[in-house]
């Protein structure tokens, strides 16, 4: 195994440039050491002024998605030695605005993901004194994969759609929504889909399935979206052939 | 200076700080509420958390069991009320989270199901497989999401609270996007931001639990509590620290020494069974089972791994399918980060440091003796984990006392004007204070990575799973030089946008006031309890011991320790007894 690798990373300080440069660095390269790690190395010894997001180190916090090598990944998941002899070319997420280096602006996704009301929608809460809602395994298996989404952004940084559209309510957000509407206690699954086939952008997305080949947590967007339209198909054949029934 | 006004503000956004700000919002939806997170709050550590809550839900299982597996558990230093009150509270909670549509697993009839757990004699912890944590938190954030009187104020550094006569007023805040440092003022204030693992430098813990709310309240003049009291949880991957959960022996999981001896069975926790026995052997507490890993390492039948000994978790009997439903997580860590499937493999584990029982002193309610301040979750010490915690009370903590604490912080709200113009002035000066001292500082020498190791190495060499006296009054003496050289600590990044040079700096200026307030607690008390253990002082001592220490910060800036009496309602102290 080499002993170092050249990191291309992605830097860019609003304040002192008008556009992103890469910069070179040089690090070693250890058996247990993933992407992320080599980060630290530059920010602890080599570059303290390197800025970019990370928490947990266990693929479960979402922070550190960034391209690498031009795919999506979580950086604290993504082994180092996979890229000897090299180099490895860091970027922030493709699709969102840079704030700074690797760090990039997701407000869009935090304003999308209010939308689609993702919580339980109920006519009538039942008092907790009645203790909890039935729910069967199986039950808890139709929305299951759907709430593993830890809302890393790597899907929307995949997807040719929100690329090219930036108003689409893109992957996760759609798959959370869906994670709602299968769960058996909600009742809300009409309000969300009022409110997601406003836009067309739903119709954009081609079943290029890129959302779910990304994912590093093995939800599908890609089937929740496909799942939604067809529900808003039939929404829509419902009220063309019976406007006049009650939805 | 731009100034921004709520009526209560939660530094914090993880599973206390959440649940905090429903309770506020629920109580009285007039009040308006600011959730101030260093980070978005799905990215706060609550989202680590494996195993599972504990609460009393089954037929068979009562409360005051709950309360004395906590007590007993926790070595007597817990307070009996808060205990009686955190098992009575805790189903409810639970429950409230199953409604808010958490995805607790299931028995086949559609009930909640619950596993064992370390040091609980009867099966009560709820789980979500084995990301309970995760799912909690992710249900707690998107809930509030329906409370328009919320207003969060994601990635929002919080650096200093304001205070003036007598009452916490509000904090100062650096918004990390655009830099712009601003007061944003409030009728009270809750912290939540959680525990302090890195001050160690081999944790479960993630990187941004570095004490901030701990140092916030000790520097505006707050005690912390038994702060010597750290958790190495037993069952961590060399190298990453991830956590292995409790539940994997819960599940059935087996602890082997090099010889394949479940060597527990040596160190008074009981008899191997095939099947996992309550409070007994792998499902011993976490302090414990780490004691007997150092014991285990003496006798030399601890593995050399690459990173230092290690013994081994075996999952294997469990079998795929019980691995693959109870445990998915614990196997995808396994493969992803050791490169091994724990249907076929022993797992290398050692202990790791994992949680603090310490943290800022409340009462019952998440008050702080400072009016207008309150905390809850694991930056707060009420306390119901006393010298050790058990598994799967800190979640179930976290939404216990996150609704006292808001239920508590929103009365005293409305009971309260609204902040005056003194504080604006203590916001100014720290504005001054972050950009003479850090934004536009040319000098120094010292560079923040190397002061943050040579803490942690400090900290694991005098304040690990064994201690002595004379390594603790050298670590002591060792932080007092790290404080001072701090004073020299290089800034080069001197632009506003997203300066993570800056937080790193602040946060270890945090984590080496919580260091120092860790050692001086452990020095002064003589005695072994729970997850302190001194070599030099091994018993327990009730008769001068069974007491909180609070640590305050003198004007040299050293802690000054004094102590509280223990809160003993219905349970006696007496021996802790596992395996019988």
């Amino acid at each position: 195994m080499a002993e170092t690798i050249t990191l291309e990373v992605s830097r860019y300080r609003p304040e002192q440039e008008t556009e992103p440069t890469y910069q070179k660095y040089e690090v070693p390269v250890r058996k247990d050491w993933v992407v992320l790690d080599a980060l630290n190395h530059i920010k602890d010894k080599i570059d303290t002024s390197l800025s970019y997001r990370w928490s947990c180190r266990m693929g479960v916090c979402g922070s550190c998605g960034m391209m690498v090598n031009n795919e999506p990944k979580l950086t604290c998941a993504t082994f180092l030695s996979d890229y000897v002899p090299g180099p490895v070319r860091v970027e922030p997420l493709r699709n969102f605005p840079v704030v700074r280096d690797l760090v990039i602006a997701m407000t869009d996704f935090m304003d999308k993901l209010l939308r689609v009301k993702p919580w339980i929608i109920r006519d009538q809460e039942k008092p907790l004194s009645e203790g909890e809602y039935l729910q069967t395994p199986e039950e808890l298996d139709a929305y299951k994969q759907f709430s593993m989404c830890i809302n890393c952004m790597i899907c929307y940084a995949a997807c040719p759609v929100y690329g090219l559209d930036p108003h689409f309510v893109g992957p996760a957000a759609i798959a959370l929504a869906q994670r709602y509407n299968r769960d058996s206690r909600d009742q809300g699954s009409q309000e969300r889909l009022d409110i997601l086939s406003q836009h067309d952008a739903i119709w954009g997305c081609t079943f290029v399935g890129e959302c779910t080949k990304v994912c590093p947590k093995h939800v599908d967007p890609a089937g929740a979206i496909q799942q939604y339209k067809l529900e808003a198909t039939k929404e829509w054949f419902k009220s063309f052939l019976l406007p006049w029934s009650a939805r | 200076m731009d100034v921004s006004s709520h009526d209560v503000l939660l530094v914090g956004g993880g599973g206390a700080g959440l649940r905090a700000a429903i309770a506020v919002a629920e109580l009285n939806p007039k009040l308006s509420i600011a959730v101030v997170s260093k980070v978005y709050p799905m990215r706060s550590h609550t989202v680590s958390a494996e195993g599972g809550a504990a609460a009393v839900i089954k037929a068979g299982d009562t409360l005051d069991d709950h309360a004395y597996d906590t007590i007993s558990g926790g070595d007597w230093l817990t307070d009996q009320d808060a205990v009686e009150a955190f098992v009575k509270e805790a189903p409810v909670e639970m429950l409230q989270l199953e409604h808010w549509g958490c995805p607790w697993s299931r028995e086949p009839d559609g009930h909640i199901a619950v596993r064992p757990f370390g040091g609980m004699k009867k099966e009560r912890t709820w789980f979500a497989a084995d990301k309970t944590g995760f799912h909690m938190l992710h249900a707690l954030f998107q809930t509030s999401l329906k409370y328009g009187a919320i207003t969060r104020y994601d990635e929002w550094f919080v650096s200093r609270l304001l205070q003036d006569d007598g009452r916490v007023q509000g904090v100062v805040a650096i918004d990390l996007m655009s830099g712009r440092i601003q007061a944003i003022t409030a009728k009270a204030v809750i912290l939540c931001t959680g525990g302090c693992g890195r001050v160690f430098p081999f944790t479960t813990n993630a990187n941004i639990k570095n004490g901030d709310g701990m140092a916030l309240a000790y520097r505006a003049g707050a005690p912390l509590k038994d702060m010597e009291f750290v958790q190495y949880h037993p069952t961590g991957l060399p190298f990453t620290g991830i956590l292995i959960t409790e539940a994997s022996r819960a599940e059935g999981g087996f602890l082997l020494n090099k010889d394949g001896y479940r060597y527990l069975q040596d160190y008074d926790l009981g008899k191997p069974q095939p099947k996992p026995v309550l409070r007994s052997m792998e499902l011993g507490p976490r302090d414990r089972l780490s004691q007997a890993f150092v014991k285990e390492h003496e006798k030399g039948r601890t593995i050399q791994g690459p990173y230092g000994p290690v013994v081994h978790l075996d999952l294997r009997h469990l079998g795929e399918k019980v691995i693959n439903t109870k445990l998915p997580f614990v196997r995808e860590l396994c493969l992803k980060y050791e490169n091994i499937d724990p249907i076929k493999e022993l797992i290398p584990v050692r202990p790791v440091v994992h949680y603090m029982m310490g943290g800022v002193h409340t009462d019952i309610n998440g008050a702080t003796p400072l009016r207008g301040l309150f905390a809850a979750g694991e930056v707060a010490c009420v306390s119901i984990n006393g010298a050790n915690r058990l598994g799967s009370n800190s979640l179930t903590e976290l939404l216990v006392f996150g609704t006292r604490a808001g239920k508590s912080a929103a009365a005293f709200a409305l009971e309260h004007e609204a902040p005056n113009g003194h504080v604006i002035a203590q916001a100014e000066d720290e504005k001054r204070r972050l950009e003479e001292q850090f934004l536009r500082k040319t000098a120094g020498r010292e560079s923040i990575a190397s002061l943050r190791t040579e803490m942690q190495k400090t900290m694991e060499e005098s304040a690990g799973i064994y201690r002595t006296g004379a390594r603790l009054a050298e670590a002591a003496a060792t932080l007092r030089k790290l404080q001072e050289r701090f004073q020299d600590v290089a800034m080069s990044d001197h632009s506003r946008t997203f300066n993570t040079e800056l937080t790193a700096a602040l946060e270890l200026s945090f984590m080496l006031d919580v260091a120092e307030a860790i050692v001086q607690c452990a020095l002064n008390r003589t005695e072994s309890r729970g997850s302190h253990q001194r070599t030099d002082f091994p018993k327990r001592d009730d008769g001068a011991f069974l007491a909180h220490s609070l640590a305050l910060q003198g004007k040299d800036g050293t802690p000054q320790v004094q102590y509280l009496p223990v809160t003993i309602t219905r349970w006696p102290p007496a021996e802790r007894v596992y395996g019988k």
